[in-house]
C-alpha cells in the first residue's frame, strides 16, 4: 500500500534544542573572557574558575541525590553557575571564597526551589551577594594587577593623594572631591589632581575595552565578552531586548547625572564598559529562569536593571551595582511577568 | 520644610532600612499573608495607613503628655505649671501599645459606619495589626531618633510603603513557587523565610545610598 500521506500529531517541526545544547553553548560563549582573565591576571585565575565548577556540580549532584530526583548535574546549569561565581570574584581571592559562593548558589539559590526552572534569582548572583555580605573585604579590595597595565586602567604618574583602585572606584572617590569642590578650598592641589584623573580616566578607553584594569576575573575583557555575547545572540540563545535597555538605561543615566559640572556632562561611554556592566548585562540579567518572558516585561526589566545600576554606582555606597540590581530585578520578575500580560485578542 | 532631610528619611524607610529585610520586624504578616497577590495588597495599605496614624497618635502623646517638657499637658493641668515637669518617659512603650491598639479599633468603626467600601478592602488585616510590632517599631524609632512631627509622620508612611514594596514582591515569588517542585520539608514557611533572606541580600544593594 502506498504510504505516501502521513497524518502525526503536532508538533510537526521539531527542533534539536535542549538544555544541556543550551547551557553548554553559554558555557562556550563564556570561555574566551576566561581565556582573556587568564592572560591578564595570571594562571591563578585558572584554579578559582576550577574550584568554583568543580563544587558547583559536586553541590548540585549531593543536592539531587538527597532529594532522590534525576540526577542532572552535568547539564550544564551547574558549570555556568560556577563560572560566573568565579568571574564574580577578585583574582587574589582565598581559594575557598569560590567554593561557598558556589555551594551558597547552588543550594539557597537554586536547589531548596526545586532546581533548574524554579529558582527566583540567579544563584550564582546569591552566591556574590552572600560573599559580599561576609567578607566585604575580600570581595572588593582588588589587588592583583593587570598585565602591562595598571588596576585604574590610568598613568598615575605625579598623582599620589589619591589611592589607586578600580576605575569606578577610583571615579567615585574623583567626583567625590570635585562635587564638593567647596569642602576641599584648602587642597587646591587635590582638586587639579581629581581634574587630571577624571580626564585620564574618560580617556583610557583602550585599556577598559582590553580589559587592562583591575577588577572581577571575568568581568574586565570587555571586547571578548561581547564577542561571546555576539555567538548567543546569533544563536538567539539570549535576546536584545534586556541588555540594550540595561546598557542603554545605564548610558542615559550617566550622561544625565554622571558628570562632575552639572547635568548632562557624563561620559556614557566610560559607565558602560567599566565595571560589570557587560557581563551583567549580557549574561546574568538574559538569564531564561529569571527574567520576564513577555515583551514589554524584558523592556521593563533592562530599564529597571539600568536605573538600580546607575543609583546604586552614583549614590550607593558600592561603586558597582550591577549584581545587586539583577537580584533587585529577578525579586520583581513575576509582577513584571503579571503586568504586562498581553491581552487575549478582542479582551479588554 | 527641610525636603531634603524627608527625601533621607523616605528612602532610609523604603529601601536601606526597610522594615521587614533591615530590621526584621513585622515578620508575621510578611510570611502570613504574603501567599496571595490580593491580600498582600490589602494588607500593605492596612499597614501603610495603621502606621501613619499610629505615627500622628505616638507623637504627640509623647512630646505632650510623657515627656518632662513645659509643654506637658499634664504638668499644666495637674501641677498648674509649678516645679519641674514630670518624666514619664519610661510609661512609653505600653501607652504607645494602648494608644495604637485603640486607635485601630476606634479607626475601624468609624470606617465601617462611613466607608463601608474601604472596610471591606482592608477587611480582616485592619484589626490584625493593632498589635504588630512593626507598627510599634516605627512609633519608637520616631522618638528614638527625635523626629519632627511632621518627619514623624513622613517615616510612618513611607516605612508602611516599604513594607508593602517587601510584602507585595515576596507575594510574586510565592504565587509562582506555587508552580515549582519545593522540597517537601521545605514548603511553607522554611522556603517563605529562604526567600525572605534572599530578598534581604539583595536589599543590601541599597546600603550606604547618600543624596
Amino acid at each position: 500500500m502506498d504510504r505516501s500521506f502521513y497524518i502525526s500529531p503536532s508538533p510537526h517541526i521539531k527542533d534539536s534544542d535542549s538544555i544541556p545544547h543550551i547551557m553548554y553553548w553559554v558555557v562556550g560563549a563564556l570561555i574566551p573572557a576566561g581565556i582573556g582573565s587568564v592572560v591578564i591576571f595570571g594562571s591563578r585565575v585558572l584554579w578559582i574558575i576550577a574550584i568554583a565548577v568543580v563544587v558547583s556540580i559536586m553541590t548540585e549532584w549531593i543536592c539531587q541525590l538527597i532529594l532522590k530526583r534525576p540526577v542532572r548535574a552535568l547539564d550544564g546549569s551547574a558549570i555556568i553557575t560556577g563560572i560566573l561565581v568565579a568571574y564574580n570574584v577578585p583574582a587574589e581571592v582565598s581559594w575557598w571564597i569560590p567554593a561557598v559562593g558556589a555551594f551558597v548558589g547552588i543550594t539557597l539559590g537554586k536547589m531548596v526551589f526545586g532546581g533548574l526552572g524554579y529558582n527566583p534569582m540567579n544563584p550564582a548572583l546569591i552566591g556574590r551577594a552572600f560573599l559580599t555580605a561576609s567578607w566585604p573585604l575580600q570581595m572588593t579590595v582588588f589587588q592583583t594587577l593587570p598585565a602591562n597595565g595598571t588596576l585604574s586602567g590610568i598613568d598615575l604618574e605625579g598623582i599620589d593623594a589619591i589611592s589607586s583602585a578600580t576605575p569606578l572606584n577610583m571615579f567615585s572617590q574623583v567626583r567625590e572631591i570635585l562635587l564638593n569642590v567647596s569642602q576641599y578650598s584648602d587642597r587646591i592641589d587635590l582638586i587639579t589632581q581629581a581634574q587630571v584623573v577624571e580626564t585620564r580616566l574618560y580617556d583610557s578607553t583602550m585599556n577598559l575595552l582590553l580589559g587592562k584594569i583591575g577588577g572581577c576575573i571575568g568581568e574586565t575583557s570587555v571586547v571578548l565578552l561581547l564577542f561571546g555575547a555576539a555567538i548567543l545572540m546569533y544563536k538567539r540563545i539570549i535576546g536584545w531586548k534586556i541588555p540594550f535597555f540595561f546598557v542603554g538605561t545605564v548610558a542615559f543615566f550617566a550622561w544625565l547625572f554622571g558628570g562632575t559640572r552639572g547635568i548632562g556632562t557624563g561620559n556614557p561611554l566610560f559607565h558602560v564598559l567599566s565595571g560589570g556592566l557587560i557581563l551583567g548585562a549580557f549574561f546574568m540579567a538574559t538569564d531564561m529562569v529569571t527574567s520576564p518572558v513577555t515583551f514589554r516585561g524584558r523592556i521593563f526589566f533592562g530599564i529597571g536593571c539600568g536605573v538600580l545600576t546607575s543609583v546604586i554606582r552614583l549614590w550607593g555606597g558600592y561603586p558597582e551595582g550591577v549584581s545587586y540590581s539583577i537580584l533587585l530585578m529577578n525579586l520583581a520578575t513575576p509582577l513584571i511577568d503579571r503586568v504586562t500580560l498581553p491581552k487575549k485578542f478582542g479582551g479588554k | 520644610m527641610d525636603m531634603h532631610s524627608l527625601l533621607v528619611i523616605s528612602v532610609g524607610a523604603i529601601f536601606i532600612s526597610n522594615f521587614v529585610l533591615h530590621r526584621f520586624l513585622g515578620l508575621c504578616p510578611y510570611i502570613g499573608v504574603s501567599k496571595q497577590l490580593d491580600s498582600a495588597v490589602g494588607m500593605g495599605m492596612a499597614v501603610i495607613f495603621v502606621m501613619t496614624m499610629a505615627s500622628v497618635a505616638t507623637w504627640l502623646i509623647y512630646h505632650y503628655f510623657l515627656s518632662p517638657s513645659p509643654l506637658n499637658i499634664l504638668f499644666r493641668l495637674l501641677m498648674r505649671g509649678q516645679g519641674e515637669p514630670p518624666d514619664l518617659t519610661y510609661l512609653r512603650t505600653i501607652a504607645f501599645i494602648l494608644v495604637i491598639a485603640t486607635l485601630v479599633q476606634f479607626v475601624e468603626m468609624v470606617i465601617q459606619k462611613l466607608s463601608p467600601g474601604l472596610y471591606r478592602s482592608l477587611g480582616i488585616y485592619l484589626p490584625l495589626i493593632t498589635t504588630n510590632c512593626a507598627v510599634l517599631g516605627v512609633s519608637l524609632l520616631n522618638i528614638n531618633e527625635q523626629y519632627s512631627f511632621i518627619e514623624s509622620v513622613v517615616n510612618g508612611f513611607t516605612s508602611g510603603l516599604g513594607f508593602t514594596l517587601a510584602l507585595v514582591l515576596m507575594a510574586g515569588l510565592r504565587e509562582k513557587l506555587e508552580l515549582a517542585q519545593v522540597p517537601r520539608s521545605m514548603h511553607g514557611a522554611p522556603i517563605a523565610f529562604i526567600i525572605a533572606g534572599c530578598m534581604s541580600l539583595a536589599f543590601l544593594g541599597f546600603s550606604g545610598l547618600k543624596f
